[in-house]
């Protein structure tokens, strides 16, 4: 072995620790859903709460339940908004789950000073998104707060869902051969919300992509069943975190093609005069799937034909070593490793 | 996407690694040094590396401006943030980049406003949006950005902006380069050259080194086929014994480099007598400070500050690293104590610095297989 081999594995061996939250404080970077985010749960939160398995929702007899918070900066975006994005969010991590949605609470923190028009819209918004999704909101709460204390309003929701039969989901068992399935173009709604914040003097028709991802999921669990073997849907931290998350958890190799990744020319442009990979861009309404090779082709199709999924697409496979890790074979020829995203290029983002 | 995809060509790509192949002596190993971070980045990225033969040995060089802030400066930096008054701002990498005291992110996260630009004009804009506060740019780059900072400046003085101040860390890039090619611990071949740095400076000042060293230089640009055009240009006047200063990068390098931003430069900055760089230590005439009629918007002559010289971490062998003396691997620490999220040297924060660009893509042995 190498001594660049001896000093890789080393590494590896490191890397394969569980992860400790050492921060003296919070940072934006806890956030952002990459390794800090990972440090804070499975360093501090997890151990301390007693939770064993970290799942997009956890399962309760036959049903499934979840809950997450939106603090998107600004409010309205193209494509979206908050409210859109509160109702669709805790739906996504119910679908990917393999759990057919089907209510919400809603948990709303008001600044005061927010105009009632505005808050009028979200609520709105909320209304019209359940509807799409099939969702009922069976419960809610409000608080004011100071002005300077939130910035505008920040949405907590709650869903429950049902196990769907079909489905028999595990991030545990990824098989070498597998294929990776993406639900459509990558980096939608962190562009559009960075592009909204005008920051940065860039302007570019790109709008957030937040759906429900009932239907993606129920086409998939139609067509591939129990070849399906995990889904996740690509929030913060994007494609490349939601890889390595489960390349480590079933131990396996994963390889992705970087010229059948799909991503909207806008958003290659954007990113690439900003520097940042669209690969680590979130997403509000983009799956990536992990499916049996012989259930793969009839899966994409199947996925194609939803509205809002035709740029669907297979992106790459699973292999058996080096365990834990994500390569990207480069549209060049070459090849990378394509890690876990460290800092926080898009704060605030959903 | 147009003036992006047709320099990523993996079919042209795959003719000239032929070239390149066809042009090296099977028995002779060749280590030539891309000096510009850019170029490391580009090279890991893409996977430059995996075309060449084994016997072309890419070494990694000093030009990643984040890499070679001290970290005295980086606490002299955290110290003016903290005033009550003032809004630090800075480029993305330098919030974590650890100084004596910590990190930029952690002096924000503690209270200090810190934020994040893109551009010293949007430093510019918020001082004017905030005359109530003093709005400070933490300037940081080779003569690369070095014209953008010294534009904002001169604005700022047209426009009468009294709440806006520059703390200036620019470096040169000969310098360096000289002290590099004087150090006997390094056996190079030849030089990619940096080819923003020259868009301002030009191709000639690097005439020194196949006059004075006897290596080749070819200034580069930043797509994967731009280097390996430039790999193959230097082996080739390897190959036929010439040794002389090539430009790749003709699409944006003028050879004399570009008049108006050198003009601009030496307006408004003069040449500071020395300055301490991370891990080559002080280097004579190496950087820039604000020139006597832009002292007004010289954050250190505002500010009170440490300006105290911190030793960097024993464990760490950045110093080395940006020599190409040693390849990121092969320091103590990293990838095991100094990692991107917990870096202990500036090399593993930027996207620009060797060992956080082989941590993050080229972490994995290049004979290796995935099975």
């Amino acid at each position: 072995m190498s001594t660049e081999e001896h000093a890789l594995e080393l590494i590896e061996r490191v890397r394969s620790k569980p992860p400790r939250f050492e921060d003296a404080q919070i940072t934006m970077a806890h956030g952002a859903g990459g390794k800090a985010s990972r440090a804070l749960v499975e360093g501090l939160l997890a151990p301390a709460l007693g939770v064993q398995e970290l799942d997009d929702a956890a399962s309760v007899g036959d049903l499934a339940l979840t809950t997450d918070s939106f603090v998107v900066q600004p409010i309205r975006f193209p494509g979206g908004s908050i409210g859109e994005l509160a109702v669709n969010g805790t739906v996504n991590d119910l679908a990917v789950s393999g759990a057919r949605p089907l209510a919400l609470t809603l948990s709303l923190v008001l600044e005061e000073g927010l105009g009632s028009n505005e808050l009028r819209a979200e609520v709105e918004a909320i209304a019209a998104a359940a509807a799409v999704a099939g969702v009922s909101v069976v419960a809610g709460d409000t608080k004011v707060v100071e002005r300077g204390s939130c910035d505008a309003m920040y949405i907590t929701t709650t869903g429950l869902g049902r196990f769907d039969p079909r489905a028999n989901l595990s991030p545990r068992s990824l098989e070498p051969g597998d294929r990776i399935l993406v639900s459509g173009s990558l980096g939608d709604h962190g562009t559009a919300v960075m592009l909204a914040r005008g920051e940065f003097e860039l302007a570019a028709p790109v709008e957030s992509d937040t759906q429900s991802l009932w239907p993606a999921v129920d086409a998939l669990l139609d067509a591939a069943g129990s070849s399906l073997r995990a889904m996740r849907d690509a929030t913060r931290g994007g494609v490349a975190t939601v890889l390595n998350e489960l390349a480590r958890t079933s131990s396996v190799a994963i390889v992705v093609r970087e010229a059948q990744v799909p991503v909207r020319p806008a958003v290659v442009g954007a990113c690439e005069i900003l520097g940042i990979d669209p690969m680590y861009v979130a997403n509000e309404g983009k799956l990536v799937a992990f499916v049996a090779p012989e259930a793969a082709a009839g899966a994409l199709a199947a996925l194609q034909r939803v509205p809002g999924c035709e740029a669907a697409a297979e992106i790459g496979e699973v292999k058996t070593d080096p365990p834990g890790m994500v390569l990207v074979e480069t549209a060049f020829g070459g090849r990378r490793v394509m890690d876990m995203l460290v800092g926080d290029p898009l704060p605030r983002i959903c | 996407m147009k003036f992006v995809d047709e320099f990523r060509d993996a079919e042209l790509g795959r003719v000239l690694a032929a070239e390149i192949v066809a042009t090296v002596e099977p028995g002779r190993h060749y280590k030539l040094m891309e000096v510009c971070g850019g170029h490391t980045h580009t090279i890991y990225k893409y996977g430059v590396d995996d075309l060449l033969p084994e016997n072309v040995e890419l070494v990694h060089g000093p030009g990643c401006p984040v890499c070679v802030i001290p970290m005295g400066r980086v606490d002299d930096g955290i110290a003016v943030a903290r005033h009550e008054r003032v809004i630090f701002t800075c480029f993305g990498d330098m919030m974590r980049v650890p100084g004596g005291d910590g990190t930029l992110l952690e002096a924000k996260a503690a209270g200090a406003d810190v934020r994040m630009v893109y551009s010293p004009l949007d430093a510019l804009r918020l001082a004017k949006e905030n005359p109530d506060r003093e709005v400070v740019f933490f300037a940081v780059g080779f003569e690369t950005t070095a014209p953008s900072t010294a534009l904002t400046l001169r604005r700022a003085k047209a426009e009468g902006v009294r709440n806006f101040f520059v703390y200036c860390n620019h470096v040169t890039i000969v310098p360096p380069l000289r002290a590099l090619l004087e150090s006997p611990d390094l056996r190079l071949d030849g030089f990619i050259g940096p080819g923003h740095v020259s868009t301002v400076v030009g191709a000639r000042p690097f005439e020194f080194i196949p006059s004075d060293y006897g290596k080749p230089v070819v200034i580069s640009g930043f797509e994967p086929l731009d280097l390996l055009q430039s790999i193959y240009m230097l082996l080739r006047q390897l190959a036929e014994g010439r040794c002389r200063v090539e430009n790749q990068y003709t699409r944006v390098v003028p050879y004399d480099g570009n008049p108006q931003a050198l003009a601009v430069l030496s307006e408004v900055f003069e040449l500071r007598p020395h300055f301490e760089w991370r891990g080559l230590g002080f280097i004579s005439h190496s950087a820039l400070k604000l020139s006597p009629t832009y002292e007004q918007f010289d954050a250190e002559l505002r500010y009170a500050v440490p300006g105290v010289r911190v030793a960097d971490p024993k464990a760490c062998q950045c110093g080395e690293v940006l020599k190409g003396v040693i390849k990121p691997w092969e320091c103590k620490v990293f990838g095991t104590a100094c990692t991107p999220e917990r870096p202990i040297g500036t090399c593993m924060v930027s996207s620009e610095g060797a060992c956080a660009a082989y941590y993050n893509f080229g972490r994995f042995a290049r004979e290796r297989e995935v099975v």
